[in-house]
């Protein structure tokens, strides 16, 4: 398999940086999983790929809009009426292949596609309110719930993975710019770049 | 001016993109009625009050939806999937 290169280069900064004077507020990586993949539900068929999904990863997961599931080895959450997007080891996409059946619905592999930037700490919550208009407040946007959204052109599909952390998949092109938007916002907080 | 995203829920109007009005139905495509196709290519009535168009929710979960909406006061009074009211027999673009 093709050897993925991080598409963040010189703008991934490991260390402290911005305002420090009350310690990081965010921690911020790139936590790009091995598969990301895309399941897409014929219509009326998302509870049937939702099973599917879950079967395959362990998950539990349901077909309601914006949910979602964390696990160990895998995560799953929806970002469409009848998608979701998929993460894990090397073999999801087989996994996958093998559970959802064609007439339920399609997979399409994105691990070259997409990448993952993590945004965790006491100040998560406040860094991200400045880049995207939803309300990522626990009430509003519980823990493994997911959110399509964007930041001007770049599309992000986000989850909640922890109560102060949050996942984000971005076009692996424009990575890098949305990385250095992500690091300027955190600017004021403080932020500490971590591998 | 804030579009209920029937699977997103509440969304800043500029996640979305404008795809026209919902009102307007095609022609057969069979027919060579030359009124009928201008009508439905150039005839709006352009209301002022509650509306019906089409909108896409370009940065979010990408679907296409319904939006009865008042040209007055910005007013969204419903918002649906496009697919369910075409499913219903409903308009298509
Ligand atoms: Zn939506």
């Amino acid at each position: 398999m093709v050897e993925r290169i991080s598409p963040l280069g010189a703008a991934f900064r490991p260390g402290r940086h911005g305002n420090l004077t009350a310690g990081p507020g965010v921690q911020l990586a790139e936590v790009t999983p091995p598969a990301i993949v895309e399941a897409a539900a014929w219509p009326g068929q998302k509870e049937a790929l939702a099973r599917a999904v879950a079967g395959a990863t362990g998950l539990a997961l349901s077909a309601l809009p914006n949910a979602g599931a964390v696990g160990e080895q895998a995560t799953a959450f929806s970002i469409g009426p009848h998608r979701f997007l998929v993460t894990g080891g090397d073999d999801l996409t087989a996994r996958l292949t093998e559970a959802v059946p064609l007439e339920t619905g399609t997979l399409t592999d994105l691990s070259h596609g997409r990448i993952a930037l993590r945004v965790a700490g006491p100040r998560a919550e406040w860094v991200l309110s400045k880049l995207f208009a939803i309300d990522f407040a626990a009430a509003a946007f519980p823990v493994a719930e997911g959110r399509a959204t964007a930041h001007h052109d770049v599309l992000a599909q986000i989850q909640r993975t922890g109560p102060d952390r949050f996942d984000l998949f971005v076009f692996r092109s424009l990575a890098r710019a949305f990385w250095e938007s992500l690091c300027a916002a955190s600017e004021e907080a403080g932020y500490e770049v971590v591998r | 001016m804030l579009i209920p995203c029937p699977h997103c829920g509440p969304r800043d109007v500029q996640e979305f993109s404008y795809q026209g009005d919902a009102t307007r139905k095609r022609p057969d495509p069979a027919s060579t009625d030359v009124h009928a196709w201008h009508a439905y290519v150039y005839d709006r009535p352009n209301p002022a009050g509650p509306h019906r168009e089409y909108w896409q929710h370009i940065g979010g979960c990408r679907a296409h939806i319904v939006v009865e909406r008042d040209t007055l006061s910005h007013e969204v009074l419903g918002a649906a999937f496009a697919s369910d009211l075409s499913n219903q027999g409903g308009t298509r673009p």
